[in-house]
């Protein structure tokens, strides 16, 4: 309609060019208006669609290299082989599967915990936690690497305080746990500042009513300031486990410290980057990114319709 | 937006004040349990930063035996900061005057890009709008490391691999902050005021960078910090993409570190824990200074 219509002036401005007089100025605003725009597009395009694109080329492929590895590399087409092998890869999902064990306890852990304290902040004194602020921020405002870093000496068997307990941190049983505490360290102060914030943004007026009904605090919390939060909750904590999915920086550190426990295939993205970069087989690489970018696309979109369900009923 | 956030301050501000009494009144010792649950949290999220402050002024041989939670007899910080500046001709300071300028340079890019996209996506009709919104919503559930292999080759055959920009480019364009602009340029560029412009006689850019650009700092700052930050931080993507060590940034110069452990007999930990510190320093002023932003961001992107 506006648009094609706009579209067929376009065009015709293009090639018109030395007849400025047929421009009328709606096309001109239009034109200056998405010319804030082109930049952007063309990055866009290049650095997010041509991957992508490229990506499904790539991965029918599958590259031999001549000699030691030195020689020109020959590509041969194999059709849907690299994903199939991907498919039945062991490895890649038993690395899915520890990551979703992982992320499934972690995530919704740290979420819980953060709305209890907020409950908690939220019923007793709206300033108390105004004091505990920027101690509370503090291991969100420590860059991720740092905090690992951090972390990683305080479970070392060496330079730890808590070497008394004579636990050992990077151990295969407990190394799960101990990124999860570090995660849980790193977001609880920030979650439950946030949740707190939207708490205070619940209309006084209905609180006060169920308090003058005669509603004690925690019946408050429960019929009122819970069913309030539980939306956006649910939404980021489904949202955070797709993206832990993803987890590849804090492993990366651990397998530095303990390679026996934390295996060059340990999570999916872990595995990608070894097949990539360390064994050299980009189109297995891409295959194997293209399986997980599928299972992360599937769960997003339930997670986006669930929502949207919700949020019409 | 900052309207709205404002006017919810006003109204939720005065009757906390009734709230919080009455709420004293019904309680009395709840209260001091949540003080004292808050103090635990507290401490709990300081220790490991203390434990750091600590342990950068002790030395190779006492970080092992004293107790980490308490200074040594000996305050060697002065010279663990020679050390670290220093070693192998100061490359310490190299990654970290990079860190500095790529996070910068990444972030005032990202933002001019997004914020420009944004507010054109949302204030102006022009053939393909409607596409490249669709093409940004699309992407939102692609995952990053779905990217990372293909960019390898692509970077590769255009001669980005092991240089400055394949730091630079590729973050400029994130998806998320040009639908946060855009979001944000609805409500909080008035179409009267562009048309009031217009009638005054001002272009479209003159409009941009006049008026609608003062009207959406917020976006724009909220946009600077996270890419700051996660410029600052990203490790996979400097990794692969970096070749030279001169080239480095702060946090994959520190893993090679904490991955080689000695060098010859020499004990890297103080210079990566010193270094650990010194890094974090950048990024935590400019979070306390830029505190109303990444909160305001975070509201933004829960709206969504």
């Amino acid at each position: 309609m506006t648009h094609s219509g706009t579209l067929r002036r376009k065009q015709s401005h293009g090639i018109e060019e030395s007849k400025p007089r047929h421009v009328p100025w709606r096309v001109i605003q239009a034109l200056k208006g998405s010319s804030f725009t082109w930049i952007y597009v063309i990055g866009f395009a290049f650095f997010v669609i041509t991957p992508i694109i490229m990506s499904l080329r790539v991965v029918l492929y599958s590259e031999k290299k001549s000699g030691l590895g030195l020689g020109q590399a020959t590509e041969t087409f194999v059709g849907m082989d690299n994903l199939v092998q991907a498919l039945h890869d062991a490895t890649f999902w038993t690395g899915l599967g520890r990551v979703a064990l992982y992320s499934v306890i972690v995530v919704p852990l740290t979420q819980f915990v953060s709305l209890v304290m907020a409950l908690l902040i939220d019923s007793v004194k709206a300033k108390t936690a105004a004091r505990f602020r920027i101690l509370l921020l503090l291991p969100y405002m420590t860059p991720g690497i740092v905090a690992t870093i951090i972390w990683i000496y305080l479970y070392s068997p060496t330079t730890s305080p808590l070497k008394w307990t004579g636990l050992n941190f990077f151990g295969s049983n407990m190394v799960w746990f101990s990124m999860g505490q570090m995660a849980f360290w790193a977001g609880l102060g920030f979650n439950m500042l946030i949740m707190y914030g939207s708490l205070q943004s619940i209309p006084f007026e209905i609180i006060e009513a169920a308090r003058l009904d005669g509603a004690s605090e925690v019946r408050i919390a429960f019929s009122i300031k819970v069913p309030f939060m539980v939306g956006s909750v649910t939404l980021t904590t489904l949202l955070s486990i797709i993206g832990t999915l993803q987890l590849f920086d804090q492993p990366f550190f651990f397998r530095s410290i303990s390679p026996q426990t934390i295996t060059k295939d340990f999570t999916p993205a872990m595995q990608i980057y070894n097949q990539a970069f360390q064994v050299g087989n980009i189109n297995y690489a891409t295959a194997l990114s293209l399986l997980l970018a599928a299972i992360l696309c599937i769960a997003s979109i339930v997670v986006y319709t669930l929502q949207g369900k919700v949020n019409r009923a | 937006m900052t309207a709205v956030a404002s006017a919810r301050r006003k109204r939720t501000g005065k009757p906390q004040e009734i709230g919080e009494s009455t709420a004293n009144q019904v309680k009395g010792t709840s209260k001091y349990f949540v003080l004292g649950l808050l103090v635990v949290l507290a401490l709990y999220a300081v220790a490991p930063l203390w434990w750091l402050i600590v342990a950068i002024t002790k030395s190779t041989g006492t970080i092992y035996t004293t107790n980490g939670l308490w200074f040594a007899s000996k305050f060697n910080l002065f010279q663990n900061l020679h050390d670290l500046f220093t070693y192998q001709d100061g490359i310490y300071s190299t990654w970290l005057w990079n860190t500095v300028w790529l996070s910068f340079v990444t972030s005032a890019g990202a933002m001019l890009v997004t914020v420009a996209a944004g507010y054109a996506l949302a204030k102006y009709r022009f053939y393909g709008k409607t596409l490249i919104m669709g093409l940004i919503m699309a992407s939102f559930i692609i995952p990053g490391t779905l990217l990372t292999v293909p960019s390898f080759i692509l970077f590769q055959k255009v001669g980005l691999y092991d240089n400055w920009w394949v730091m630079i480019l590729p973050a400029m364009f994130t998806p998320m902050d040009a639908y946060l602009a855009k979001v944000y340029a609805q409500g909080a560029v008035p179409d009267e005021l562009m048309e009031a412009a217009r009638i005054d006689g001002a272009g479209e850019y003159r409009i941009f960078y006049s008026i609608s650009w003062k009207l959406m700092v917020t976006p724009a700052a909220t946009i600077f910090l996270l890419h700051f930050v996660a410029a600052w931080n990203s490790f996979m993507w400097p990794m692969i993409f970096l070749k030279d060590y001169h080239k480095w940034t702060v946090m994959l110069g520190l893993q090679s570190w904490i991955a080689r452990g000695t060098d010859s007999q020499y004990d890297l930990t103080m210079l990566v824990i010193t270094g650990a510190f010194i890094s974090m320093i950048p990024v935590v002023i400019l979070m306390i200074a830029m505190q109303r932003y990444w909160k305001s961001g975070v509201t933004i992107g829960s709206l969504k």
